[in-house]
């Protein structure tokens, strides 16, 4: 497990850390999904909502230790308990990243496919050094993650929510260049697939009732 | 023969309709569910057996036998329905295709595994990567309470069932079924010793069960057209239709639902507009997601797609992404970066793998560039040998499998590897994806 609380010295942590409104509402119908007493089950999703917060108030999603203790206190938990959920997975960032993230699949489908072109063009375009840096303009960040399951439109580069699908070099580089003018693509295939259909349209359920 | 639209259970695969109530009844969801569900747990699970269905993730278990574990009479504590939607194997993408285009083939699918096995609630663990997909499977089910298909007495058949989405956060070993729980339940995903199964001390410490989310979604439309009609495809105990994940060196990699048992041939010539360069250009094909060993062309010419036909060949149909791989693929590296994933994704809980994921790393980082012994082939043979059925849960076995296989049916090229390391010139690098 790669993921490790950060120390003060490396970047600022904030000093304090609250629920906004938007955040509130969205705990309130989190936590009605689990059984009385059983309110530790929304730890992940709580996370999720602080990372959010973060990106909402400062253009980055990470979670900071302010942050953890404040999801501790509403689910009544130990804060251990929360920082050692928040460290074991992977798709919280415990220290501040940069406006997009460029997740890079490189497990061996994604492979076979070029993924390495792909992280190429994310480290040209994006200037970034390797994995787990930040531009110097705080516009990407770029990780290698491990299989993201959409296989046969490898090789996939899933930039924050969004899955962009069938890459290679050049569509890379202009999908990064489009960020950073502010545009943001359709995510789904760049080649005009449908979906995980073959390229050139589906051999199969074209008989199928419906619309 | 090929499968044919009438016989596909998941009719918008590719989303090519709309994956909404109106347009889901359209294409036959929810269709006389009530009365399905009227005609009571015992007929269900019989039925749901008679179909021959067996899990479709990765393990390949009876499921009619599973459901049939649960408690009969309801205890003091309630039962629940899990729902594994954690797809983590690489080579495996077609629960999305459920979740995002599908979603009602699930939804109805919970409310009747629920009515099985006595479970008023469910949970849906999706793989914290699948943001756009859970945000369709959410919608879906607010549809579905808005039409009073879930909730207190769902479709009228006079069974209260919730339902509800549990996004996890990145993490392989959460597809295992009580590290699922345990994540489910707030905490690290580090799976259970077993016994007690989930069925008698689950989630919440009550009986539950989990299942694949494409074994629950194909339930509904077996007991609509009667389990006859699915144990009649494929060879006997292999039944049913099944999707498949066709990627790598194919020309049209895709998704398909197919008839169990399939060549592996004429599913990648028929689908996947074959291999890239032609068949002959073949060199091993992963059939089953990364844990399953590789098989070389040979074997590919003829096997069949199936639990039991693939298993005689020591390797498994597990999740049926087929990862092609031509002649131009370095296979060492390709299952160098397997062990990668593996120790990336150990828990680190016991010991053997915690350990053993990453000295096999380690080693398979030296065997790509043959910087090794030909005696450390066997080395590395032994070890896996060792770390295998030797802990909690299967990572450590589907970690090393993959390298077992490369060693069965490779072994030549390893040590080719060594002899050209050795003689000092780097042995010719093969191009693909490079």
């Amino acid at each position: 497990m790669d993921a490790e609380l950060s120390t003060a010295t490396e970047f600022p942590q904030p000093e304090s850390f609250s629920f906004d409104e938007e955040s509130l509402k969205a705990i309130e119908t989190i936590v009605k999904r689990y059984p009385p007493g059983k309110q530790a089950s929304a730890v992940i999703p709580l996370l999720y909502v602080v990372q959010r917060q973060m990106k909402r108030s400062t253009g980055s999603a990470w979670v900071p230790n302010k942050g953890m203790d404040a999801v501790a206190e509403r689910l009544g938990m130990a804060p251990i308990r929360v920082y050692e959920v928040a460290t074991f997975y992977f798709m919280f960032n415990m220290k501040p990243i940069g406006k997009h993230h460029l997740q890079v699949c490189a497990t061996t489908p994604c492979w076979l496919r070029g993924s390495d072109e792909v992280s190429r063009a994310c480290r040209d375009a994006g200037k970034l050094g390797g994995w787990g840096q930040t531009s110097e303009d705080k516009m990407f960040t770029l990780s290698e993650v491990e299989c993201l399951g959409g296989c046969v439109n490898a090789p996939i580069l899933q930039v924050d929510d969004d899955y962009y699908e069938d890459m290679d070099y050049e569509s890379t580089v202009r999908l990064i260049e489009a960020l950073r003018r502010g545009e943001r693509p359709a995510p789904g295939s760049v080649i005009g697939r449908q979906t995980s259909a073959p390229e050139g349209g589906p051999q199969t359920l074209l008989d199928v009732p419906g619309e | 023969m090929a499968l044919s639209d009438k016989d596909r259970i998941f009719t918008n695969l590719y989303g090519l309709q709309d994956w909404r109530l109106p347009a889901a009844r359209k294409r036959g969801q929810w269709d006389g569910t009530k009365a399905l569900i009227e005609k009571g747990r015992d007929w269900i699970i019989e039925e749901v057996k008679n179909s021959g269905l067996r899990g479709r993730g990765g393990a390949g278990f009876p499921t009619g036998l599973k459901w049939s574990f649960m408690p009969k009479q309801p205890g003091d504590r309630p039962h629940y329905l899990v729902v594994n939607a954690d797809e983590s194997e690489p080579g495996t993408c077609k629960d999305r295709d459920i979740l995002r285009h599908d979603p009602h083939t699930l939804i109805e699918g919970c409310l009747i595994a629920g009515v099985a096995m006595g479970a008023h609630t469910g949970y849906i663990y999706v793989r914290g990567e699948y943001y756009n997909e859970h945000l369709v499977l959410q919608a879906a089910i607010d549809e579905a309470y808005a039409a009073g298909l879930l909730g207190p007495n769902a479709c009228g058949a006079g069974w209260d069932f919730d339902l509800y989405v549990h996004r996890g956060a990145g993490a392989y070993i959460c597809g295992e079924e009580t590290a699922l729980i345990e994540s489910l339940e707030g905490k690290k995903g580090m799976p259970r010793l077993k016994p007690p199964f989930p069925a008698a001390v689950g989630l919440y410490g009550c009986p539950s069960t989990v299942n694949n989310v494409e074994t629950i979604a194909v339930v509904p439309t077996i007991l609509r057209r009667g389990a006859p009609w699915f144990a009649g495809f494929g060879r006997p105990k292999n039944s049913g239709t099944k999707i498949f994940c066709i990627q790598g060196h194919v020309n049209k990699p895709c998704n398909v639902e197919e008839e169990m048992s399939i060549p592996l041939r004429e599913l990648i010539e028929r689908h996947a507009g074959g291999v890239r360069g032609g068949w002959d250009n073949l060199l091993a094909v992963i059939p089953g997601g990364s844990s399953t060993p590789m098989i070389p062309k040979a074997v590919c010419d003829d096997v069949l797609m199936d639990f039991d036909a693939l298993r005689e060949h020591k390797t498994g149909l597990g999740t049926a992404g087929v990862i092609v791989m031509d002649k131009s693929t370095d296979l060492i590296k390709a299952i160098a970066r397997l062990s990668t994933f593996y120790k990336h994704e150990s828990c680190g809980q016991c010991t053997p793998c915690r350990e053993g994921m990453g000295w096999v790393k380690r080693m398979m980082d030296r065997m790509v560039e043959g910087r090794a012994e030909v005696a450390e082939i066997d080395v590395l043979e032994q070890v896996t040998r060792q770390i295998e059925g030797h802990t909690i849960c299967a990572l450590a076995d589907g970690g090393v499998w993959p390298v077992q296989g490369l060693i069965r049916h490779f072994r030549p090229m390893m040590e080719e590897r060594i002899a050209a390391y050795k003689a000092g010139k780097a042995a010719p690098m093969a191009l693909a994806a490079e």
